[in-house]
């Protein structure tokens, strides 16, 4: 039996003992939902490199590690310690989550019309509201880590914005990975949002670690944003080091609804996002705008999916990656326009910049066109820092080494500048050029 | 004698490995401003490349020294900070960094060597507003990437800009005129003159009399084939504009003569 194949299993014998120990008490929509994604990971196991979708992101080591549920591994957090992790601290509501388990007491939630329901408690207190739409968004599968996170279903949070509910401050979503021994720990975070007909938001689901243990989160967040509703999404990784991240975020978009997914990954060891996106209802529009830095050994591999489903859908792609080292990146983006989808508008475009020669990047953009009525533009390029920018800097009395991290600053500054929040855009791209030059 | 900023001697240089610029020979003393004319081609910009420590020109022979120092020993941003100042022919375009915030760097850079404290953000402000006006810069401008969309006049007067922040001792302008209507070339020629002192020396470099209108110089060089083939007083510019180069270059030494 192959490597993959054995953790396959020891992961599928965690998956039914965690069943076991939760599915005690609780809504029996909880033990269905888990039964289902067990099966669908059973079906499928580890990806392997093999599959076109993995083919340059190899999962043996994280499957190489025994990783163990958090439960009873996490050492005590403190409100402070959690706004350092996460900070700036700007004006928001707050909910903490860790290692995958809600902690209301942690946070603080400013907006009286945000339906907050807990999903651990959802599935004890055998309430299945928050439960029944779980999953719908996202197909288990063709999704092996989606089915492994559904096997494993724990806590995570359903967040309803009304409708025409029109949030003046964020929603900012702390998630963090804690270990109080070096047990390598898994969490398998879930995330429901509803955004009600015409409402308002913005939510920043924000990654970060404490200490150095190796700890895997593997989160799935699913955003039904409702009629004419607008919604600003931010994945915002910056774990340390050893952290793997395994994300599958899925949207679905009725009609004129807005939609602003940012994804920016600073940190993790090995993250890999699947972002996928339905523009279900006509008029829906779509902005996928991400940013990932690849330093040291690390490797980040981002695979978005936009699918036009109906007429007079539009969207924009930007994703940029900066690597530098050794470090690896994957870009793939899919954009399909069903025969249906006429008057898309759809662009996709993928800048990298290398910053080292022993960096890679494998940039994939893909338009599928089933329609003839239709406007769409791809494509993907590798470059360097400009030369002739760089003697420009340096006429002017900038040294050599602060007009290259200028101009690499510059290169991220058109994805940040674009995030919801401008406190939280202006420290990312300081913590952008920290880590740049971390190993 | 005032000091000498800048002596070029005997310099050759290549781009490309093909030989531009055939043996300088040419000295600015302080309070001066020089003209550089001549064709397309004759190794203007490639000298001032030469001078500012463009990549890519590489000196195969002869001196350039910059208030008695060696300027070839010294990095571009080196040269910068001991008041070595070039405006671009074409500046460049720079995304993502706000044109204030290049400013700043710059200016804190040049000071700091000089032994000044850095300019925090409200003084820099201050300072970045009051020469600004002086180019009728718009704000915006200001805010908005280095270069980024702006147009040609614009990108010249910014040029203008950074020169009056950076205070240069030896300022070198490029073809500074090239693409600029009546009303760009007027303000871009009173932040030049503006600039005009006892302690500094300018070197012009253009295809065209007409800036010299506005900068009324000191001397006037023609420079063909990477040789300096002909030096005289302002009026030069006028009879250049009026017979073009070809006299020039055909029969260098009979212009010479003739001209003497």
């Amino acid at each position: 039996m192959s490597a993959l194949a054995k953790a396959g299993e020891r992961w599928q014998a965690l998956a039914s003992a965690e069943a076991t120990r939760l599915g005690a008490s609780e809504a029996p929509v909880a033990g269905a939902l888990r039964r289902s994604g067990l099966d669908a990971f059973a079906a499928q196991g580890l990806p392997s490199t093999r599959l076109e979708e993995w083919r340059y992101t190899n999962v043996a080591e994280l499957a190489a590690i025994p990783w163990q549920p958090a439960e009873g591994r996490a050492p005590e957090i403190s409100r402070d310690a959690v706004e350092a992790l996460a900070s700036p601290v700007f004006a928001c509501g707050l909910l903490v989550f860790v290692n995958g388990r809600f902690v209301p007491e942690l946070g603080a939630l400013r907006s009286p019309e945000v339906e907050v329901i807990s999903l651990g408690a959802a599935r004890r207190a055998s309430d299945p509201r928050a439960l029944q739409r779980i999953g719908t968004l996202l197909d288990v599968k063709v999704h092996s880590f989606a089915a492994l996170a559904t096997a494993c279903l724990d806590d995570g949070v359903c967040i309803r914005f009304p409708a025409g509910a029109r949030l003046r401050q964020p929603l900012h979503l702390v998630f963090l990975s804690a270990s109080a021994d070096v047990a390598p720990v898994v969490a398998h975070p879930r995330v429901w949002i509803e955004a009600g007909r015409g409402s308002e938001a913005v939510v920043v689901q924000d990654h970060v670690s404490l200490g150095s243990a190796p700890a895997f989160t593997n989160s799935v967040t699913e955003l039904h944003v409702g009629p004419g509703a607008r919604l600003s999404h931010l994945l915002l990784q910056r774990e340390g080091g050893a952290v793997f991240h395994v994300s599958n975020t899925a949207v679905q978009l009725e009609r004129d609804a807005k939609l602003a997914a940012h994804v920016v990954t600073l940190g993790g060891r090995f993250v890999r996002n699947d972002l996928s996106v339905q523009l279900a209802g006509e008029g829906a529009e779509a902005v996928l705008n991400g940013l990932f830095l690849c330093a040291g050994t690390r490797l980040v591999d981002n695979h978005t999916f936009v699918d036009h489903a109906v007429p007079h859908g539009t969207s924009r792609q930007l994703y940029k990656g900066v690597l530098s080292g050794r470090s690896r990146g994957v870009f793939r983006g899919r954009v399909l326009v069903r025969p249906q989808a006429q008057k898309t508008d759809a662009k996709q475009s993928n800048p990298n910049l290398l910053l080292s020669d022993g960096a890679e990047i494998d940039g994939k953009p893909q338009l599928e066109i089933y329609a003839d009525d239709v406007k769409c533009s791809h494509g993907s390029a590798i470059g360097r820092v400009d030369e002739s920018a760089l003697f420009y800097l340096r006429t002017r009395g900038v040294d050599e080494a602060t007009a290259r991290a200028l101009l690499v600053r510059g290169f991220a500054a058109e994805v940040l500048a674009a995030l919801p929040e401008p406190a939280l855009a202006e420290a990312l791209v300081d913590a952008f050029a920290e880590r740049l030059g971390a190993p | 004698m005032n000091e000498a900023i800048l002596e070029v001697e005997g310099l050759e240089a290549s781009a490309g490995g093909k030989p531009i610029l055939r043996g300088i020979d040419l000295v600015l003393r302080a309070g001066e401003v020089h003209a550089l004319m001549g064709p397309n081609g004759s190794g203007k910009s490639t000298l001032a490349g030469a001078l500012a420590g463009r990549p890519g020109v590489e000196i195969t022979s002869g001196k350039l020294r910059y208030r008695g120092e060696d300027l070839l020993a010294l990095a571009p941003e080196e040269r910068a900070r001991r008041g070595v100042f070039l405006a671009f022919q074409y500046p460049v375009e720079i995304p993502g960094v706000s044109n204030n915030y290049f400013l700043k760097s710059a200016l804190n850079a040049v000071r700091q060597h000089r032994g000044e404290e850095p300019l925090d953000a409200m003084e820099f402000l201050s300072v970045v507003r009051e020469k600004a006006a002086l180019v009728e810069m718009p704000k915006d401008l200001l805010a908005r990437s280095v270069n980024e969309g702006f147009s040609g006049g614009e990108k010249k007067r910014n040029e203008i800009l950074q020169m009056l922040l950076l205070e240069p001792t030896l300022a070198v302008l490029d073809e500074t005129d090239s693409g600029l209507d009546i009303d760009a070339l007027r303000i871009v020629a009173s932040g030049v003159n503006a600039l005009r002192s006892a302690e500094r020396a300018m070197l012009v470099i253009t295809h065209y009399q007409r800036l010299l209108d506005h900068i009324v110089p000191d001397r006037v060089h023609v420079l063909a084939e990477g040789k300096i083939v002909h030096s005289g007083g302002k009026e030069l510019a006028l009879e250049l504009e009026e017979r073009g180069y070809a006299w020039l270059e055909k029969e260098p030494k009979q212009a010479e003569a003739s001209a003497q």
